[in-house]
């Protein structure tokens, strides 16, 4: 098949070297798995010559961004093909009028926004890794960010796309405008995971640009009283563009690699951004401010300008690396969890790390109630490695008990695909099987997700998974 | 009528006389385009509704799930309906988490009874649809129809954060959940929104609320022609105001309005006339930002030459935006026949507006331009005879074309039977309809969810 496929698509566009695939085995989660091929489409009919060639050779594909998911979605679970649409980076059309941009998934998520803001437009979902992340990952994950707490989460931006199915039929759904007669396709395709169907097109919605934001940063003495002031502003209907937490011990890690403004000696921060009318961001502001200070904020600061502004989100946005210089690799979870129920959360978090032996950083969309807890540890350390995987699990679990549920935006993948059972009955898989077999009937488009691969639903087993990380 | 004789007695036994109907009387006003049912069951939980959708799918019977039945009219008559499953008697709020604004709600929910329950926590839920004193939430999603505040909020699919409903093999399934960010499984839930009780009977719904606005305002605008007043609703449009409706208004539009206006003695604006396109404009949220949107609206409309123009209080607002909300409920009975369109175009232009509001030469047109991109374009005629028809049929076919050839597309969101007999409401099967009749495939195996409505006759 390798024979084929480089003729297919010329040997530049193929790897099938062991030390080549190596670097494909990871993505940004903590699983691994290796593929037996690694191709590199230019071309929707690309994709579908691949598709229909390891159809006819019966293996299996998975498609990839850039490989910063978090779930193990992008890694190759059952082995075969994976189709990296990194070439496929073209944008194809931008209608500033109808605000729409029509791109390939290999588009890096940043740079949408940065081929339409001359005309006051952006991309409204702006994950962590926006400057390496695909828009094709995004559609895949369903991807958030700290602004789809008032802006919504990728689904919300998609108004169609161009799918290559696992026989190699290639299909339009949705339309330019939305709202195309019959069911929504496009609602289900979005966060699917890769499971479906390889998107190789893709019309984003653009937003235009607020006429006014002011980005905040509330400091306080005590976690409590940060996380309290979460559940007061959501109750009291303020909606913020963004509403994120970094704790302490998390703040302090970040501050030692970008000087960001965030004061060493505070418990927790929130980083809070309003935007709109200038009116409705004087008002939120003020409210903002008055409930901080009711929650006994140490201090309320308002960003001066745009360069402090931006500072402030470059501690947020590349905590994740701050963090990776303390520990040889670290888990970033991603649950959720009802607002109102935070302040607790908090607390039965840090003591069930402290069951393990770890202490869990905290720096999350606190707006939404999606937490990110991160386990720092070594993954030469087997039993270390074990227990992460044993505390990742349980906070998740403590997510679902308190109502909340498995994963807000870094998806199922191979990562949560066990624990799936913990909401979903045997009915809703059944259903949800055949869903998947509308579109991928015999699994070849990346096995091994999603749904659980244990028998007995509601019995856990935790994955005799290799050593290894890939995050550091 | 039921391909099985004991029907009736069948669905007594499983769920008890008094959850069954089928009295012919009664049967008559739950016929969906003429279709009536075999037997009405009225199901007061989800395992009832599981049992009911069991025998049917056993016995290959076709189901219509009904809540208020203001909106059945959609879609293309059914080819057959056994069981008519009124979800009217499943009416509880079953969670109301306010401190995280959300809830979730049985299909029967009335919206009027629901806005009062959130009213109460200064929350709504922006379902600001047609027939809204009487729809109920399951009926609302079922039906796919519009909300007047999409611009602010969005549709449906932006704020309906989970469902559960029963699938055709008669099990209780479930998607999303009832937090407001959520990767999890398939959003499934998202198939069921304007899937008129195709693939699933929808059974509960969760749903975002957001805080009630402390006020709002409004603006409207007459203008000497459409073309003006279509560059000032461009120009609102373009300007990211904060805007929760946006409204054009064709002179045959005005018309109907003042004079609704006028018989609920509520104040008539003196730009909404018969002879003038008209532009209404609302916005919400404290008195400084209505004060300030209202500024710049009025400055844009000065900048479009319009003839005349008045800010609208909070009560006249509520007045005027509460008739155009109901705008799908008259236009269907402005006139003994009338055929409504529903179009939506990536770009309105004047020309476009122009050439579907002269689509039907020989009939009453009028044209109702509405927030994103959406028009509802309504042909009037005297009487439902032959000819009228066969006119109507064609400028069906006019205006699908159209709408095709702008990239966008069109739909009848209402028509008399015998336009259905000639053409499809759908229009053209869409592209991608392998994958829809797959997707229904997978819900309702035995497709005994409300046959022949659907896209393509699913």
């Amino acid at each position: 098949m390798g024979g084929e496929i480089r003729s297919l698509l010329g040997p530049d566009n193929v790897l099938s070297a062991n030390e080549e695939l190596l670097l494909y085995e990871f993505d940004g989660s903590v699983e691994k798995a290796r593929p037996e091929l690694v191709v590199f489409p230019r071309t929707t009919e690309d994709v579908s010559n691949i598709v229909r060639l390891a159809a006819r050779y019966q293996v299996p594909i998975v498609g990839r961004g850039a490989g910063t998911g978090l779930s193990g979605g992008a890694l190759a679970r059952g082995g075969g093909v994976m189709i990296v649409f990194a070439r496929m980076n073209k944008i194809i059309e931008i209608d500033l009028e109808s605000r729409r941009a029509v791109v390939q998934p290999g588009v890096v998520n940043a740079d949408i926004t940065k081929a339409v803001e001359h005309a006051g437009l952006y991309f409204a979902p702006d994950p962590s890794s926006q400057k390496s992340c695909t828009i094709g990952g995004n559609v895949a994950e369903n991807a958030g960010g700290p602004h789809t707490l008032a802006y919504g989460v990728t689904t919300n931006h998609i108004a169609a796309l161009e799918l290559v199915l696992p026989d190699g039929e290639v299909v339009r759904i949705g339309s330019k405008h939305g709202d195309a007669p019959g069911y929504d396709l496009c609602g289900l395709l979005v966060g699917s995971e890769g499971t479906l169907a390889l998107v190789t097109e893709i019309t984003v919605k653009l937003s235009p640009k607020p006429e006014s934001v002011k980005t905040l940063l509330a400091i306080f003495d005590t976690i409590e009283d940060a996380s309290q002031t979460v559940v007061e502003i959501t109750a009291q209907g303020i909606t913020p563009a963004a509403c994120e937490m970094l704790d302490g011990w998390t703040l302090r890690i970040v501050e030692d690699y970008i000087q960001a403004g965030f004061p060493r000696d505070s418990a927790a921060v929130l980083l809070l951004e309003v935007e709109g009318v200038r009116e409705a961001v004087e008002a939120q502001e003020t409210a903002i401010g008055e409930v901080c200070r009711r929650c006994r904020a140490r201090e309320v600061r308002i960003a001066r300008d745009d360069h402090a502004r931006e500072l402030l989100w470059k501690g947020r946005k590349n905590a994740f690396g701050a963090l990776g210089r303390l520990a040889p690799s670290n888990y970033v979870l991603d649950g959720v969890i009802p607002r109102s129920k935070l302040p607790q959360a908090l607390t039965n978090i840090l003591e069930i790390g402290k069951k393990y032996g770890f202490h869990i950083g905290n720096i999350f969309h606190a707006g939404d109630g999606n937490l990110h807890p991160i386990v720092l540890y070594d993954p030469r350390d087997s039993q270390q490695f074990k227990n992460a995987v044993v505390a990742a699990e349980e906070i998740i679990r403590y997510c679902v008990e308190l109502g909340g549920t498995l994963t807000g935006e870094h998806g199922v993948g191979m990562e949560k695909n066990e624990l799936m059972s913990l909401l979903f009955s045997d009915a809703d898989f059944e259903l949800m099987r055949r869903v998947h077999d509308a579109f991928n009937p015999d699994s070849s488009l990346n096995p091994g997700k999603i749904f659980p691969l244990s028998k007995g639903c509601g019995e856990i087993r935790i994955r005799n998974r290799e050593t290894g990380g890939a995050r550091g | 009528m039921s391909t099985i004789a004991n029907l009736t007695e069948r669905l007594e036994g499983a769920l008890g006389k008094e959850r069954i109907v089928s009295a012919v009387e009664e049967l008559a006003q739950y016929a969906v385009d003429g279709v009536a049912p075999g037997a009405i069951v009225r199901p007061q939980c989800a395992e009832e509704v599981a049992e009911v959708v069991r025998l049917a799918s056993s016995e290959k019977l076709a189901l219509i799930p009904v809540g208020a039945r203001s909106k059945c009219g959609i879609g293309m008559p059914p080819t057959r309906c056994d069981i008519a499953l009124d979800m009217s008697g499943m009416r509880k709020i079953a969670h109301y988490d306010a401190g995280d604004l959300t809830f979730s709600v049985d299909a029967g929910m009335p919206l009027r009874e629901l806005e009062a329950a959130l009213a109460e926590r200064q929350q709504f839920l922006p379902l600001a649809v047609p027939c809204f004193e009487s729809s109920t939430a399951g009926g609302v999603i079922a039906s796919g129809i519009d909300s007047v505040l999409r611009q602010r909020y969005g549709s449906a699919r932006d704020f309906l954060i989970g469902a559960e409903f029963v699938d055709g093999k008669g099990k209780l399934c479930k998607s999303g959940g009832r937090v407001v960010k959520n990767v999890t499984g398939y959003d499934l839930h998202k198939l069921l929104i304007g899937s008129l009780g195709t693939i699933g009977v929808i059974t509960r719904l969760n749903f975002r609320t957001f805080p009630l606005p402390e006020t709002h305002g409004g603006h409207v605008a007459s203008f000497e022609s459409g073309e003006r007043a279509l560059a000032f609703r461009n120009a609102v449009e373009a300007s990211d105001l904060p805007v929760a409706n946006l409204e054009l208004l064709s002179p045959a539009i005005a018309k109907i309005t003042k004079a609704i206006l006028a018989k609920e003695d509520g104040p008539v604006p003196g730009c909404v006339e018969g002879d003038s396109w008209a532009v209404y404009v609302s916005f919400e949220g404290s008195a400084k930002i209505v004060q300030r949107v209202a500024k710049d609206v009025e400055r844009l409309a000065h900048e479009a030459g319009a003839k005349k123009d008045e800010p609208l209080d909070a009560g006249s607002d509520s007045q005027l935006g509460g008739v155009l909300r109901e705008a799908f409920a008259w236009l269907r009975w402005a006139a003994p026949v009338v055929a409504l369109f529903r179009v939506v175009l990536p770009r309105i232009m004047a020309e476009t507006v122009g050439a579907l509001n002269h689509t039907g030469d020989s009939l009453h047109g009028a044209v109702l331009v509405r927030a994103c991109g959406v028009i509802y374009l309504s042909f009037m005629g005297e009487q439902e005879d032959e000819r009228t028809l066969r006119t109507f049929a064609k400028v069906a076919k006019d205006v699908f074309v159209l709408a095709a050839g702008k990239q966008g597309h069109a739909t009848l969101l209402h028509a008399p039977l015998g336009l259905k007999q000639k053409v499809s409401v759908w229009g053209a099967a869409p592209g991608d309809f392998s994958i829809m009749k797959k997707v229904k495939q997978a819900f309702d195996p035995d497709a005994i969810f409300a046959p022949g409505r659907y896209v393509g006759g699913l």
